[in-house]
């Protein structure tokens, strides 16, 4: 088991570079420049600009540079913000994304896994209508409008809440309800339909003609076996919650890391792309590499290869 | 006590009839998609669905031409009516016929979504489908091929391709199937190498049944439900990725309109009051999801082989 | 050696995560700790006077030399002062310097600084200070954006394009109040620039001490009426009245709290709310309806600006004036200044915006309409160019705009507009401005949106645009005659000759028509009834430093 994990680690870090040198090589490849500015620049102030950020030199050797200082843990200057470094951006940015998406997903999981039950134990009853009406609703509205109704009427008509900034747990509350509607609703939706086809198993059959109680046969056997997609697909979701964060912390102003990609790709801001790539799919490779892990340990059928034979 | 029957020998005569009959099936013969078709059609509610999602196509193609408006025509003189007699819909902030523009825009949007789900569903069925069977060192290889795009946050991908890809409907498209297919395939994998461990896949393999008739009797049945929910999951999934990069402007180009496009615009309406202009788009895709959601369901009862009667 | 690679990888990723774990513990927040505030040294029983403002992105750099633009100006000018200040009238007086004089050639300026001025960390700021700020940013190591606007001074652009040294630059501090400055040729606006953020001073000491010290509040040192007194990257800046000010007797208010918010709805319902005092830029939705019901809250302040769409002069037809001056004809201004832009924009039919004197009067005023909007005349000049150039229709072409809500609406009336009058087909097409600003400068584009803000309030800012081979004519336009005319007005300080030359070059603009103005920028936006004092000189930010709030 701890042979593969670490063949895994070592994989995911190869994975990792390949990332890397992609997106070195897609970034420098979209029309723009950093500092195109509406106006005239003399060629000098723009060739200055560019030595001054080692632009200048082929791009194999700014590939180069830029590995060596990624060894040091050091993702380079923001071209555009001269106060902040990348690294900054991720060490005052990630903490408050982070802690938008943990509260999102906390109420999506929460509530998801309630409504699927919910839905599946009662099918074609009302409680199934009406969780899944909720779910549907919770997916059909993109998270900009819903950010934008949640401010309008929440926030300016009856002053429940504060409209947008980071600045206390009341500020932190339209925000993680805008974010966690989408996964909720999915997460809800799964549940449902995956508990459904755990409820017609025959182990299920077993073991409710074993006289097991409704509890421990819901508990126990059912949803233990239902969470089964569900964890496939929450790695890639908390993923998505903490990159698809960037439009609601534009929309309420939040300091994350959410909008630092698309900022940086807008201004053609290189160092912040790179940086801001490697450091979710870095993210992602570590969520995948948990998921696979927790798979073998939910799902005893599975097995590792190259692990317990 | 000790009276036997007399046997006679008009008993032994042979049977006239072929002997076959006993083995007649007394129900008509079924093909299992005709089955499908007739528990499909029992679920009042997966009818609806589907009813909902043919009116919606059919409003797409004939919706534009159905009053003397086009979606480009302005009339500043109209604008931001209400819904009323002549503009069926209202007005937008340029005073073009909103209802025109909406099923000019239900044409992208379901053009969009189909296709990215078709796109995503073909590769990701097929990818995760062989390397889920093969297994060893096929499934590795193809699963850290995938790992490599899907650790690439997917929306980030999005952005960045339509970045360097010219602006279109085609691109939206291509971008959100270079890495949407990836959930997809990793689903079906994950279902697969739960499958292959069932005992009546076993028993196949072990009676030398052949990898492709294992997959289509009893890979693909059994794995349908769950890629037919999230199959009606991509359709909203492509319809909401493409209503985000409406949101940052990398949609589909003016004075074109897509549901996402119109929402975004109209975002700004919802300051001033107006807030049918969001309403539209945003009931519409709601509407489309419910059809899909409910259809797919509908479809993944009627598609579990364990159901049937 | 595989296995050694793989140990060493996992640590650094090891160390990465928990580092990131670091940063979670480390920093998380603590409620309630911003809006309690601390109260003010100065507030004696009252509440402290706090101003709250949003700025729309994070500044890029705050030290006057390495400024990136207008995310950066609005903070500047607050922090600091150059030697001379606008009033709110926009008449330029004295700042830093008390008086200066010129020579008679328009070459040498001598100023003087004031008594009793100090920077915010008491240091007293002397003629030294501007000479160091100056030569800074001039240095090519300081990589400047905005360098070039101190290329007036003698050497100035030598020395940032490393030709030559820091000593040909033509600025000597004589004395510890004493400032003598030495331009490369006569410059009429010199003495509006010196109140531009490039011409702030910087403190020497603070500066060669701590090079990094204007990026975060505790080592911010700056000379004006206010002083950074906190900097949350990406989040909030505050300032407070600085009492080394030489004016503080002036200042009101008591600190200015800037949030930084991206998003123009969201900055509205903040304003709605009561969570901003003040608010720009508006949604132009919201614009529109303040505009219509007279909103007493509403401020349409003035600007130095000209929105207009580029024509690539290469591409044909549109190498033709008659083709030009069709499209131009066929463009409803008022009707997109009235219901798309809905600013209170003017319409714009010249290039040179209203604010700039003219020798008497105004000098957009005494220019007037350079050309009529007249639908059958644009038709007639369409069918003309177009026979002259060997064409019976416009074949379809691209209108490249950079991606904006704003610039989309006005795209889409003027495809519309063109469409019913002139019965042209074209296409709309959004990229980023970067990828726009790339296409124009490589002359890979038809008809793309511009505009342009002036850096000094003289017509030259934009009369100058236009000239052969300039830096910004990416309409590749050329004009001998018109080259002449600014020439004229550029080597002149006689301002009658000057401004007749530039209504001369003006009007031949308008009479080729290269590109089509659309309408003047204004500056829209809106203050709570309780804020007094706020004022918009035409190419500032909206001014708070003697505002009040009652």
């Amino acid at each position: 088991m701890l042979k593969y994990s670490l063949k895994r680690i070592c994989l995911a870090l190869v994975t990792l570079w390949v990332i890397i040198t992609l997106t070195f090589l897609l970034m420098h490849s979209i029309p723009g420049n950093p500092f195109a500015q509406e106006g005239s620049m003399p060629k000098a102030v723009y060739d200055n600009l560019q030595s001054y950020y080692n632009l200048d030199k082929p791009l194999l050797t700014q590939y180069g540079l830029y590995l060596q200082s990624l060894l040091q843990l050091d993702f380079g200057p923001s071209l555009k913000s001269s106060s902040i470094s990348v690294n900054d951006y991720i060490k005052n940015g990630f903490p408050i994304s982070l802690h938008l998406g943990a509260q999102a997903m906390v109420i999506a999981i929460t509530f998801g896994l309630i409504f699927g039950v919910i839905a599946s134990l009662n099918r074609n009853k009302w409680p199934d209508y009406v969780a899944m009406v909720l779910a549907i609703i919770g997916i059909s509205v993109p998270n900009f409008i819903l950010a934008t109704i949640l401010i309008n009427y929440l926030a300016v008509e009856w002053h429940l809440f504060p409209v947008a900034t980071w600045k206390s747990w009341s500020h932190t509350v339209l925000p993680s309800i805008a974010l966690a509607m989408m996964p909720m609703a999915y997460i809800a939706r799964l549940m449902r339909s995956s508990m459904l086809e755990v409820l017609s198993q025959d182990y299920i059959l077993t073991a409710k003609s074993k006289g097991l109680s409704r509890y421990s046969v819901i508990f126990k056997h059912a949803i233990r076996n239902a969470m089964l997609p569900i964890v496939t697909v929450l790695g890639i979701l908390i993923a998505n919650l903490v990159t698809g964060s960037f439009i609601i912390e534009s929309i309420f102003g939040i300091p994350g890391m959410g909008e630092m990609f698309v900022k940086g790709i807008f201004n053609r801001d290189y160092p912040v792309i790179l940086g801001s790539t490697i450091f979710y799919s870095a993210i992602l490779i570590f969520l995948i590499l948990i998921v696979d892990l927790a798979y073998t340990w939910i799902d005893p059928r599975i097995k590792v290869p190259g692990g317990r034979k | 006590m000790n009276k036997k029957p007399k046997l006679t020998k008009d008993m032994f005569l042979p049977v006239d009839n072929d002997f076959k009959e006993a083995e007649k099936i007394a129900r008509p013969s079924l093909s299992y998609w005709a089955d499908v078709w007739i528990r499909l059609r029992e679920n009042r509610l997966a009818m609806i669905g589907l009813i909902t999602i043919i009116v919606l196509i059919i409003m797409a193609i004939i919706g534009p031409y159905l009053n003397s408006y086009t979606f480009y025509e302005q009339d500043f003189t109209k604008k931001n009516l209400r819904p009323n007699a002549e503009h069926w819909f209202g007005t937008d902030s340029s005073g073009r016929d909103l209802f025109t523009r909406a099923w000019y825009g239900a044409r992208i949007s379901l053009f969009i979504g189909f296709m990215a789900a078709f796109i995503d569903f073909v590769i990701g069925v097929f990818y995760g489908g062989i390397s889920g069977i093969r297994g060893g060192k096929t499934d590795n290889i193809m699963m850290r091929i995938a790992e490599v795009l899907y650790a690439i946050p997917f929306l980030l991908m999005v952005i960045l391709i339509m970045i360097v890809l010219e602006r279109g409907l085609w691109s939206i498209i291509i971008a959100m199937s270079i890495t949407g297919w990836i959930q997809m395939a990793r689903l079906v994998r994950g279902q697969v190498l739960q499958l292959k461990e069932n005992e009546f896949v076993q028993a196949a393999t072990a009676m030398g049944a052949s990898t492709s008739w294992i997959l289509r009797k009893h890979m693909i049945p059994n794995t349908m439900g769950p890629i037919l929910v999230n199959i009606t999951l991509s359709v909203p999934t492509a319809i909401f990725v493409e209503a985000t990069l409406s949101f940052l402007g990398l949609g589909i180009p003016a004075p074109q309109a897509s549901w996402g496009t119109m929402a975004s615009d109209a975002l700004g309406s919802i300051l001033i009051g107006n807030f049918y202009q969001l309403m539209i788009p945003a009931a519409l895709i709601s509407l489309t999801m419910f059809a899909f959601n409910v259809f797919g369901d509908g479809l993944r009862d009627a598609l579990d082989p364990k159901l049937r009667k | 050696m595989k296995k050694k690679l793989g140990s060493t990888l996992i640590l650094i990723l090891s160390t990465f995560f928990v580092l990131s774990g670091c940063f979670g513990g480390g920093t998380t927040k603590e409620p309630a700790s911003n809006d309690s505030g601390k109260p003010s040294d100065e507030t004696e029983e009252t509440a402290p006077k706090v101003l709250r403002l949003n700025n729309s992105s994070e500044p890029g750099s705050l030290h006057p030399g390495t400024a990136q633009g207008t995310h950066d100006s609005w903070i500047l000018e607050h922090a600091f002062e150059g030697l001379t200040k606008k009033t709110p009238e926009g008449e330029i007086i004295q700042g830093m310097a008390e008086e200066w004089e010129t020579s008679e050639d328009g070459l040498t300026w001598t100023f003087h600084l004031r008594d009793g001025i100090h920077w915010s960390n008491g240091d007293p700021v002397t003629a030294t200070d501007f000479e160091y700020a100056w030569k800074y940013a001039l240095n090519p190591e300081s990589a400047s954006t905005y360098a070039y606007q101190l290329y007036y001074l003698e050497g100035g652009q030598e020395f940032n394009e490393g030709k030559a040294g820091e000593d040909g630059v033509g600025v000597t501090a004589t004395d510890e109040k004493t400032l003598e400055v030495k331009l490369a040729q006569p410059t009429p606006y010199f003495l509006d620039l010196t109140s531009f953020y490039t011409y702030y001073p910087i403190n020497q000491k603070v500066q060669e001490d701590n090079p990094e010290w204007y990026q975060e509040a505790d080592t911010y040192v700056s000379n004006g009426a206010f002083k950074l007194t906190e900097w949350k990257h990406k989040e909030s800046i505050k300032l407070a009245k600085n009492e080394h000010y030489y004016e503080q007797d002036k200042i009101n208010l008591d600190e200015v709290h800037f949030v930084i918010i991206d998003d123009e709805n969201t900055a509205w319902q903040m304003y709605q709310a009561g969570e901003l005092d003040l608010v720009y830029p508006l949604p132009q939705d919201v614009q529109g309806q303040l505009m219509a019901n007279n909103d007493p809250e509403f401020v349409a302040g003035p600007d130095l600006s000209v929105y207009y769409y580029n024509i690539n002069n290469n591409v044909k037809p549109f190498n033709n004036p008659k083709v030009r001056k069709a499209l131009s004809m066929a463009i409803e201004r008022q009707t997109i200044v009235d219901h798309v832009a809905q600013g209170g924009q003017p319409p714009a039919y010249s290039v040179v915006p209203p604010g700039i004197p003219d020798v008497n009067g105004d000098y957009q005023e005494n220019t007037g309409k350079l050309f009529e909007e007249n639908l059958d005349e644009a038709k007639k000049l369409l069918e003309e160019g177009l026979a002259e150039e060997g064409m019976d229709q416009i074949p379809n072409f691209t209108l490249t705009y950079n991606t904006s809500e704003g610039h989309k609406a006005i795209a889409e009336a003027v495809q519309e507009m063109w469409r019913k009058n002139l019965g042209i087909e074209m296409t709309l097409e959004n990229v980023e401005f970067q990828v726009k600003l790339d296409r124009e400068k490589a002359g890979d584009y038809t008809i793309s949106r511009a505009g342009w803000v002036g850096d000094y309030v003289d017509p030259m800012t934009f009369m100058d645009l236009w000239v052969t081979d300039g830096p910004y004519n990416d309409a590749d336009w050329s004009n001998a005659e018109y080259d002449k005319l600014v020439q004229t007005a550029k080597t002149t300080m006689d301002q009658e000759v000057r401004m007749k030359a530039m209504h001369d070059a003006e009007k031949i603009l308008m009479d080729e028509m290269p590109i089509l103005p659309i309408y003047f920028y204004t500056k829209p936006f809106t203050v709570k009834p309780n804020v007094t004092g706020i004022y918009t000189p035409i190419n500032r930010y909206p001014q708070f430093i003697y505002a009040d709030i009652e």
